[in-house]
């Protein structure tokens, strides 16, 4: 086993509603969705109608640029609405939960494959869109070869979910989809653990990978963090990831040849009466969690406080979420709120008194607690952000639509969830994961 | 109750309202009130407490320290000239009457400014200016007219920070600047003996027979023995600017900006060891008895604590990267001391070092991004490291 990795730079925010080690069968959804808008730089082309019969793994929607790339239903039913916003900017794909009936794909042996049978088969079985790519942080493109595929076996970051609880039982489907993505790189798939408790069965019984060992504070769980630690990505290169429930996904598509979603999320966040683990399939319903959450003014958030994103209580859980957090919504006016002492106010500096209380959880709500200034403080993105990039540069080489010095900075490697922190931070309350989104975007129109 | 009647009143200040042109100004003093609803979007969905009127906030608490003990040295000092005993309440009152009408036109001048701007350009009033509209009285000696420090605010709000874009866009510190603007407009104002204690250049004043009225730093540049011993000067018991001379109530306020991590500890550090190093090579020189000075009286004179601690930190002015940030404060310390040691004409070499390392302070930045694309570039055409 190689040496740990201690990643320095970075912040444990701790928040109120951290869920318990129980594993409980979700409500049934009486409807699932796909949302295109999950998918960064994803031009949509709907393959079925509303009305139309779909199982489980039939493809309901295609990427326009690429259309080998399959988006699938997760359950059998009917397609009953096709949700467009503004610009009929397609925003959900609605299938109404019916007989529950899967497409069927025969299974195969990856071992025996090669790249390009395997890739075929993985298109179309629908699981294509559960691999990701840095550059920029979008569905893998399947005529690339990545040098390496990463696989982050913990999440850092607040309320995340416990990946060691969930794999704590051998899954044998999760190497049979670790030897299908081992047959796509060129390089290792390499799986990156936490080291300071010994990783779950699953995990450290995994073969035919390379095991790496990180420590610290989040990001150190963000894949890009690992990879910029392991094995950067420079121009010209590509890295695939995947996240291990879905690598579960992609396993059991070989082993038993269907599309099966199925998953395991935590609900969490300070508004949940009982925050636990929940089984579900993804793209279910968030009342299917409704009698756990209290009611108010919440906001519910599909993922995590920092990187998620707010769906409506009668909501679909996102397409890479394994996260459900409510926490209070704070659109309230506060007297004098930023002279008070503020000893229940989280702050990752020392200006209020909460110093004084370094072990408490806190339950913050969605206030932005000042409001939108020029960037004034350095520093501070610097401080939270564990990668040998210059965080405060690269956000204003993108602000200056200079793609020569984003590429210069480093832009390969990120994407928008490592610039949370610095977002959370950020004392003149920018939106940096947005700028990173717009910067990515604007690499990626003039790559092509 | 209040909240009630802001939010009557509101409608008023906004687009098509009565007094629309007055939203920028509605909205700073509703901010202050009341920290706003707005809740975040997109991105993430917390965020830390922490915003800039809180940072600025820190910086003004940790200014008053030296303001209070300015305000009695500056009634302790004119005392000390008559020859006179005042108690520490009678001093105070003397100073506070002599300096408080200062700091009022500073903020009056320069956030007058600012709100105009603000209103003009549209946007929200930047609380930027809350430190510098402290910290431009505190650099002054205490007998400046007050027009002056009008002109030399207007000045430098204007040209430095307006003109180059508002908060957070200037390259020099606005403070600075406005002192600088005095410093070159109106140079016997503001240099020389008679000007760092109250009143002792007025005619007919009876003067006490063992004042000099020279800085410890007039006094080094001369070759003249120092009057006032290491342990007054590190109190504060000197004549100079209102704020700059007591280094102990100076460290208080930077044992706050450290804490609270509003002050760059990278920044102040590095100067006094740019300082301290830069002294010891004058005192291995030692060709005159202003070389042979221990370095450690460069910092409890004139303002070097105070430029460290208050002036170099200013993150905008200053480098952006940490590793900047050490370069940036090691030639400041370095370039005031050579300043005040080889250049007679200027006895405090504090602002001058901290204007030019503004200046250098992007391409020292620069470099440090050079370096870094470099190591990026590098990495690129090197072949996969073998791990194991």
């Amino acid at each position: 086993m190689s040496k740990v990795i201690k990643i320095r730079k970075g912040l444990n925010i701790k928040l109120k509603g951290k869920a318990e080690k129980i594993l409980v069968k979700a409500a049934p959804s009486d409807r699932y969705a796909v949302k295109p808008v999950d998918f960064a730089g994803l031009t949509p082309k709907m393959l079925v109608k509303e009305g139309d019969a779909v199982k489980a793994g039939t493809a309901l929607f295609m990427d326009k640029n690429r259309p080998e790339v399959l988006f699938a239903s997760p359950v059998g039913g009917t397609v009953e609405a096709v949700v467009r916003g503004e610009k009929r900017r397609i925003l959900e794909v609605v299938v109404k939960t019916g007989e529950k009936a899967f497409e069927n794909f025969s299974p195969m042996k990856p071992m025996e494959q090669d790249k390009e049978k395997i890739t075929e088969y993985l298109l179309a079985g629908g699981v294509w869109p559960f691999i990701r790519q840095r550059p920029y942080a979008i569905v893998a493109n399947p005529q690339d070869t990545p040098k390496a595929i990463f696989i982050s076996c913990f999440d850092t970051a607040p309320l995340a979910p416990d990946y060691d609880y969930i794999f704590q039982d051998v899954d044998p489907d999760f190497q049979a989809g670790i030897d299908a993505l081992a047959q796509l790189t060129s390089g290792k798939v390499h799986l990156c653990v936490y080291s300071d408790y010994p990783p779950a069965a699953t995990f450290a019984k995994a073969k035919n990978v390379e095991v790496h060992l990180f420590s610290g504070p989040h990001p150190s769980g963000n894949v890009g963090v690992q990879i910029h630690h392991v094995s950067p990505v420079n121009k010209g290169e590509t890295v695939w990831y995947v996240n291990p429930q879905d690598v579960l996904v992609i396993g059991r598509l070989i082993s038993k040849g269907v599309y099966d979603v199925s998953k395991t999320v935590v609900l969490s966040g300070s508004e949940v009466n009982a925050p636990r683990f929940y089984k579900v399939v993804g793209g279910c319903r968030l009342t299917s969690f409704a009698d756990n959450i209290r009611t108010g003014n919440n906001r519910c958030i599909s993922g995590n406080v920092l990187t998620g994103t707010k769906v409506s209580p009668e909501g679909y859980l996102g397409f890479y979420d394994h996260q459900v957090t409510v926490i209070p919504e704070g659109n309230r006016h506060e007297l004098l709120g930023w002279a008070l002492p503020g000893f229940g106010k989280y702050s990752a500096s020392r200006t209020f008194f909460s110093w004084l209380t370094p072990d408490r959880e806190y339950a913050p709500d969605t206030n932005l607690h000042g409001g939108r200034r020029a960037l004034v403080m350095t520093g501070q993105y610097e401080s939270v952000f564990p990668m040998d990039i210059y965080p405060e540069h690269l956000v204003k080489a993108i602000l200056a639509g200079e793609i020569e010095k984003m590429e210069q900075l480093g832009i390969y490697e990120v994407a928008e969830e490592d610039f949370a922190l610095c977002e959370f931070v950020c004392t003149s309350k920018t939106e940096v994961q947005a700028i990173i989104r717009d910067g990515i975007n604007m690499m990626i129109k003039e790559m092509n | 109750m209040l909240r009630k009647y802001i939010d009557k009143i509101k409608p008023h200040f906004e687009k098509g309202g009565k007094f629309e042109k007055l939203h920028s100004t509605f909205e700073a003093f509703e901010s202050f009130l009341f920290v706003p609803d707005t809740v975040t979007r997109q991105g993430t969905h917390i965020r830390d407490a922490i915003d800039l009127k809180r940072a600025m906030s820190v910086v003004i608490i940790a200014l008053i320290p030296a303001m209070l003990f300015g305000m009695w040295n500056v009634g302790y000092q004119q005392a000390e000239s008559l020859g006179v005993v005042r108690s520490l309440m009678e001093n105070f009152r003397f100073g506070f009457l002599h300096v408080f009408p200062v700091i009022v036109v500073s903020y009056v001048v320069g956030l007058g400014i600012e709100f105009g701007v603000a209103q003009v350009r549209g946007h929200e009033v930047n609380e930027g200016f809350l430190v510098s509209g402290m910290l431009i009285p505190l650099i002054m000696p205490v007998g400046i007219p007050l027009w002056m420090v009008a002109v030399a605010t207007a000045f430098s709000v204007v040209f430095v920070k307006e003109i180059l874009g508002g908060t957070g866009m200037n390259i020099w510190n606005p403070a600075l600047v406005a002192r600088a603007f005095l410093f070159f407009a109106y140079p016997s104002e503001i240099s020389g003996d008679m000007v760092w204690v109250s009143g002792v250049n007025e005619a007919g004043v009876q003067l006490a027979d063992a004042f000099s009225g020279a800085t410890p730093l007039a006094q080094a540049a001369a070759g003249h023995p120092f009057t006032a011993s290491l342990s007054d000067m590190f109190i504060g018991i000197i004549p100079g600017c209102i704020g700059e001379t007591s280094t102990l109530a100076i460290l208080i306020g930077a044992a706050l900006l450290l804490f609270t991590g509003i002050g760059s500890w990278r920044i102040m550090l590095s100067v006094f060891a740019g300082g301290a190093v830069t002294g010891l090579l004058f005192n291995l020189w030692n060709a005159n008895s202003y070389m042979a000075l221990p370095f450690y009286y460069h910092f409890v004179m004139g303002g070097f604590a105070f430029g460290a601690v208050f002036m170099a930190t200013d993150p905008v002015s200053a480098t952006h990267t940490s590793t900047g940030k050490f370069i940036y404060g090691f030639l400041i310390g370095f370039f005031a001391v050579l300043i005040r040691v080889l250049n007679p004409a200027y006895p405090e070499g504090m602002m001058l070092a901290i204007l030019l390392m503004n200046t250098f302070a992007p391409l020292v930045d620069h470099c440090v991004i050079q370096v870094n694309i470099g190591r990026r570039m590098k990495r690129m055409k090197q072949p996969e490291p073998v791990r194991n």
